[in-house]
């Protein structure tokens, strides 16, 4: 109780410092008319305007937007913006749970067949490193072109593009993780190598899984944004992000969009986090 | 393995697994011939050890001492079949180390206690059994007799990372003996415990060895430790690593505080650490 009121405390006071960092340099920079003490270079960021098309709105501003109608009458932003959140959730959960299914199989794969880790990993290796936002647009469209594939689907198979990869590195380091007397002790037994993987390897290795799915569960978020900009569809928090910064061009929409993809990023990763904390308590014993 | 099951005797009975009443009856249950091994390539290969043979009765207590780099862990991973010789061959009651490892013939401890932190103190013990296959009211009943006998009764559902050092490689013991191999290697598993507890763990291992009369390997480098435990002592010595001698070890059963204190113990001592001292200037 005493440590959830100190996290409570925690979260309010970032919050409270990073609305007084905004807008103390929002009135820094107005009062300054823009440009730096004493010469004519312009601000790294420029205060202008208001309402809609303020370049750099209040905060309450961004807030109250959530209670306007964001088109024309009808529909408040927020109610909008949490079904285009829960669309984007689905994407997010079946790319992370797929990337994290793919990575561990890799991670196993890899840790049983030298030969495969060495004729793969280059490959594991080069996906990351062709920049992602360049091809997903490709990867979003060629998924689409499956017929009996959800239209999301494109999407989460570029989440989980982001995911797998992390997920892999890490179950190969748990799975080696083991020390080497553990090792001889299970060859002294004479177990096969499915026991050696799921009675010492596997269980060694889960600190490391959840630094896998620690590390895939924002990227898994920002796979599932990306592929929603760069889809025809336009649906979820990323086409709302599209619709708003390029289309409408509506800057509080589009900063309060912002904010929520933001929050969804980190509660996808407390959600991990959560799990994660339930499940060392009953691996190491420390529960009740 | 349910007649490998009625074969073994319940720890819980209280009596001797093998009906040998006799602790070393000549017949040699581990035999080694000829032992080379050599790491690395042929040019810059190092050998472990050179051409070393022995023959370890069945029921025996058998150390292995010398200075660090004298194979003595090697010889040991030889004989459990965890590595494999450059040359010559182990048999263990008449098989392959191979065929012995597959029959799970061996119980393994370790300098560290190489437990599962994942698992209970019983459910470490149990990993053999499991893996043999016992069904699980057996297997616990078999790690709470395993774990009575190393006096941690009361501990079977802590974690490992609980208990003290000597606790944990109790533990291990009761782990590596709970499926009542035939042959028992240990690679210097008091190594890291301090001195007084130390003593106390030999007289422990000594009392659980008279009962079970397992034939046990056992590696280390402190001399009194291998004279209070051994019936027989390889003195050995490095580069490349070798039987330099064999001492028989004769004092009396059981062994205790006062045997520590016998006039006996004391010439063996010396007699071991003259050898090793050789062993040094050769």
């Amino acid at each position: 109780m005493n440590q959830r009121r100190r996290v409570t405390l925690n979260v309010a006071g970032v919050l409270v410092l990073l609305v007084a960092l905004w807008e103390g340099y929002r009135a820094a920079a107005l009062a300054l008319g823009n440009t730096w003490p004493g010469t004519g270079v312009s601000l790294p960021i420029v205060v202008r305007g208001s309402g809609n098309a303020a370049q750099f709105p209040h905060t309450w501003e961004i807030v109250a937007a959530f209670w306007r109608p964001y088109r024309g009458g009808g529909e408040l932003l927020g109610t909008f913006l949490l079904g285009e959140l829960a669309y984007t959730m689905r994407e997010v959960a079946v790319g992370f749970v797929l990337g994290v299914l793919l990575g561990f199989l890799l991670g196993v794969l890899f840790r049983h067949s030298p030969l495969a880790e060495r004729g793969l990993m280059p490959y594991v290796i080069a996906s990351q490193t062709v920049p992602f936002i360049a091809f997903a647009p490709i990867l979003v469209v060629s998924v689409n072109q499956v017929d009996f594939l959800p239209v999301w689907m494109g999407v989460a198979v570029l989440s989980m593009y982001l995911v797998f990869f992390p997920m892999t590195i890490n179950t190969l380091r748990g799975l080696r993780a083991a020390p080497a007397t553990a090792e001889e002790l299970m060859r002294s037994l004479a177990v096969s190598w499915w026991t050696r993987l799921w009675k010492l390897r596997v269980p060694a290795a889960v600190p490391f899984l959840f630094v896998g799915m620690k590390i895939g569960a924002t990227a898994a978020v920002v796979g599932a944004i990306v592929g929603e900009i760069s889809a025809p569809s336009s649906a979820g928090i990323g086409g709302a992000i599209f619709a708003f910064g390029r289309v409408s061009n509506n800057s509080l929409q589009l900063f309060a969009t912002t904010l929520v993809a933001g929050a969804l990023g980190i509660v996808t990763y407390l959600i991990v986090v959560l799990a994660e904390r339930r499940v060392m308590r009953v691996y190491e014993g420390t529960g009740s | 393995m349910t007649t490998s099951e009625d074969q073994r005797a319940p720890l819980a009975d209280g009596g001797p697994s093998s009906p040998s009443a006799e602790p070393a009856d000549g017949r040699p249950l581990v035999s080694v011939r000829g032992v080379t091994k050599r790491f690395g390539a042929d040019t810059d290969a190092v050998t472990a050890l050179s051409d070393v043979s022995l023959d370890v009765p069945d029921g025996a207590f058998w150390s292995l001492i010398g200075p660090s780099g004298c194979g003595k862990s090697t010889l040991l991973r030889v004989m459990g079949d965890l590595i494999a010789p450059t040359e010559g061959s182990v048999t263990v009651g008449g098989r392959s180390a191979a065929e012995a490892r597959k029959a799970r013939d061996y119980g393994m401890v370790f300098q560290k206690p190489t437990l599962f932190n994942w698992r209970t103190v019983r459910r470490n013990v149990e990993l053999p059994l499991e893996v043999l296959g016992m069904p699980k009211e057996q297997r616990r009943e078999r790690a709470m007799a395993m774990l009575e006998l190393v006096e941690l009764g009361e501990f079977g559902n802590k974690r490992p990372a609980q208990l003290s050092g000597g606790m944990q490689q109790r533990v291990a013991i009761a782990r590596a003996l709970s499926f009542e191999p035939s042959l028992l290697l240990m690679d210097e598993p008091f190594g890291a415990l301090d001195e007084i507890t130390r003593e106390r763990m030999n007289d422990e291992l000594l009392r659980i060895w008279q009962r079970l009369k397992t034939t046990v390997v056992f590696v280390t480098h402190s001399i009194p430790e291998a004279v209070f435990l051994s019936s027989h002592i390889v003195v050995m010595s490095p580069r490349p690593g070798r039987v330099l001698r064999e001492i028989d070890v004769d004092l009396p059963h059981p062994r205790d505080e006062s045997t520590r204190e016998s006039a006996r113990y004391f010439e063996l001592v010396t007699e071991v650490r003259e050898t090793l001292r050789e062993a040094q200037q050769l």
